[in-house]
């Protein structure tokens, strides 16, 4: 399956800007969430599912082969918006490094986006979830390969 | 649909927030006042009157502004105080019995601590039912957990309502207390009090009834049939927040521990033990909710005049109605009871749409409803959906309330692309 994202992170602003309103913007995040590649159901266990969200979230994010390896993040959501988030979240960080995602201020990038304003407060805690997930991962590796390098 | 004497448009008049638009100028439509009601006018003015005239704490001081706080709260010379009225609004005998307390989930917290504490006996049983709110359900886990007694459950019919066929099971001589809704908040089945009650006695067990959804849409009365205690929340009752109400029969009170302990609630402090001041007191630690409680006594001036006929009838009608129009929503379950055994709740599931998609969309829309579990974790396990969407009702809604509903859920499919 195919993790590249749908939509690269300056084409969603672009985006986001020329659609104007939460009304219009909600409904292209839902359309994104309709193109997200689904996970296949043996992926969707109790294991990848995303703690703190109100509608399930599975994710999986692995290192990739290669040089220098990048983190490759699949994930679905049984309600549409959140995969819409989720296509949102794989255009941030899909296809860079540990470190890179680390340096990500994602919070600037939703500010951006208006997600902080247009999101309710449990919606915003379920991305944060998410965030945290990643990030997280992010950490665990960079640490290993700062422990090969040295 | 207006009934006699009851013109929901001039009710609308009454509360502030119709008035607002949303960006755009676009209108809304709130469908929400069973997680809590709108404010008129007159007790936004009342809780402004506080503060402006005459706020000082309660029961404190001997000044113009503290007598005139505890006149207002408890009545003297004209004044009929909010306690009086409360002790009306539920048909109790004492305005004594009347404690005020930040809401529905502290009364019943109140009541599981001050007397499961004290009264439950390892052996004993707390019966409740599958469709009570976490606040009517986690405090009795968790009392009956510590003294080494029983929770039990009624079950429910499959269409929402209780199974009381196995009553004669669950209420016997080892119950000590049934706990149990009035008005589901989610299924919106009305529940027999009258027949709980009837069992219970026979059994020697006592009642106590969250009347959170059910004091805002019908007359109460704590006597008939005869029940031992009652919660509710002001804000449910287009009252302000932070202030509700518990209230239990005099003797059983006055046979409770304290709850919370601290100022007010004594009667004498010495350095090894105190004493409990008397009823209502002995329940109200600490300053209370002033203004809000006092704002509390407008909200129920303010049902009373409109009166609970004109309530129940035009929110009926609008139950009937909306029921019919979400029929015509292909995928559409509204789960729980027919509309005889049912409040103005009406929480439903739409095939392959996940109810956080259709509350967001609806918002889109200017609808406001919740999603969720509605705290009723246990309820959505039996109904096998581990959320539901709920649209409910209140004196101030309106057919067009309905339509842009029934109009958002036809939108919502289009774009979860059912339609
Ligand atoms: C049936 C029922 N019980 C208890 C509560 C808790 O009320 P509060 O949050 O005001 O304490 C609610 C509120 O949602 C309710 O619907």
């Amino acid at each position: 399956m195919d993790s590249s994202p749908t939509i690269t992170l300056e084409e969603l602003i672009e985006e986001f800007e020329a659609l104007g309103d939460w009304e219009a913007q909600c409904e292209f995040l839902i359309d994104l969430g309709f193109e997200l590649p689904k996970l296949p159901p043996e992926l969707k266990t109790e294991e990848t599912r995303v703690r703190g969200c109100q509608s399930n979230v599975w994710m999986v994010i692995e290192l990739k082969e290669g040089s220098p390896r990048t983190v490759e993040i699949r994930a679905e959501s049984d309600a549409m918006l959140v995969n819409g988030l989720i296509a949102v979240l794989l255009s941030i960080y899909s296809g860079k490094t540990p470190r890179e995602i680390l340096a990500v201020d994602v919070q600037d990038i939703f500010h951006r986006l208006g997600l902080d304003r247009h999101l309710s407060t449990a919606r915003r805690n379920g991305l944060h979830s998410m965030v945290q997930r990643i990030r997280e991962f992010a950490e665990q590796a960079a640490r290993k390969e700062s422990h090969a390098e040295s | 649909m207006a009934e006699q004497g009851f013109n929901v448009l001039k009710i609308r008049e009454d509360f502030p927030i119709f008035s607002q638009r949303l960006s755009g100028g676009k209108p809304f439509f709130y469908l929400d006042s069973a997680a809590s009601a709108q404010k008129p006018r007159c007790v936004i003015e009342k809780e402004i009157e506080v503060y402006e005239q005459y706020y000082a704490n309660a029961y404190r001081g001997v000044y113009e502004f503290g007598a005139r706080v505890d006149e207002e709260l408890d009545g003297g010379g004209d004044r009929e105080g909010v306690r009086e009225k409360v002790r009306r609004l539920l048909g109790a005998s004492s305005a004594e019995e009347v404690i005020f307390t930040s809401g529905t989930t502290m009364s019943i917290n109140l009541v599981a601590n001050a007397w499961g504490r004290k009264f439950l006996q390892p052996s004993d049983e707390v019966l409740i039912t599958l469709m009570e709110h976490h606040a009517n359900l986690v405090p009795w886990q968790r009392i009956t957990a510590e003294r080494g007694a029983k929770l039990r459950y009624i079950p429910l019919s499959g269409d929402g309502r209780l199974d009381l066929a196995a009553l004669d099971e669950l209420l016997t001589s080892r119950t000590r207390l049934v706990a149990v809704t009035r008005m589901s908040n989610v299924l919106g089945t009305v529940n027999p009090i009258d027949v709980i009650t009837k069992r219970a006695k026979e059994q020697g067990a006592l009642v106590l009834v969250d009347g959170a959804q059910s004091v805002p849409h019908e007359p109460t009365n704590v006597l008939d049939p005869p029940i031992d205690f009652l919660a509710f929340s002001g804000h449910k009752l287009f009252g302000p927040s932070g202030i509700g109400v518990l209230w239990g029969r005099r003797e059983l009170l006055e046979a409770m521990d304290p709850f919370l302990c601290g100022g007010h609630m004594i009667s004498e402090v010495y350095l090894d033990h105190s004493t409990w001041a008397p009823l209502p007191a002995k329940f109200e630690a600490g300053t209370i909710p002033i203004a809000q409680a006092i704002a509390l006594g407008a909200a129920v001036d303010y049902v009373d005049a409109i009166g609970w006929t004109a309530i129940h009838e035009h929110e009926q009608q609008l139950l009937e109605y909306a029921w019919d129009r979400l029929t015509e929503v292909p995928g559409l379950t509204v789960h729980g009871p027919g509309l005889e055994h049912r409040g103005p709740i009406l929480s439903f599931s739409i095939e392959g749409a996940h109810p956080e998609d259709l509350a967001q969309l609806l918002n889109l829309k200017g609808v406001f409803v919740r999603h969720g579990h509605h705290c009723t974790m246990p309820l959505h396990d039996h109904l096998g959906v581990p959320a539901t969407v709920r649209a409910s009702f209140a004196l101030y809604n309106t057919r067009e309330d309905v339509d842009a509903l029934v109009e958002g859920l036809h939108f919502a499919r289009k774009k979860l692309r059912l339609a």
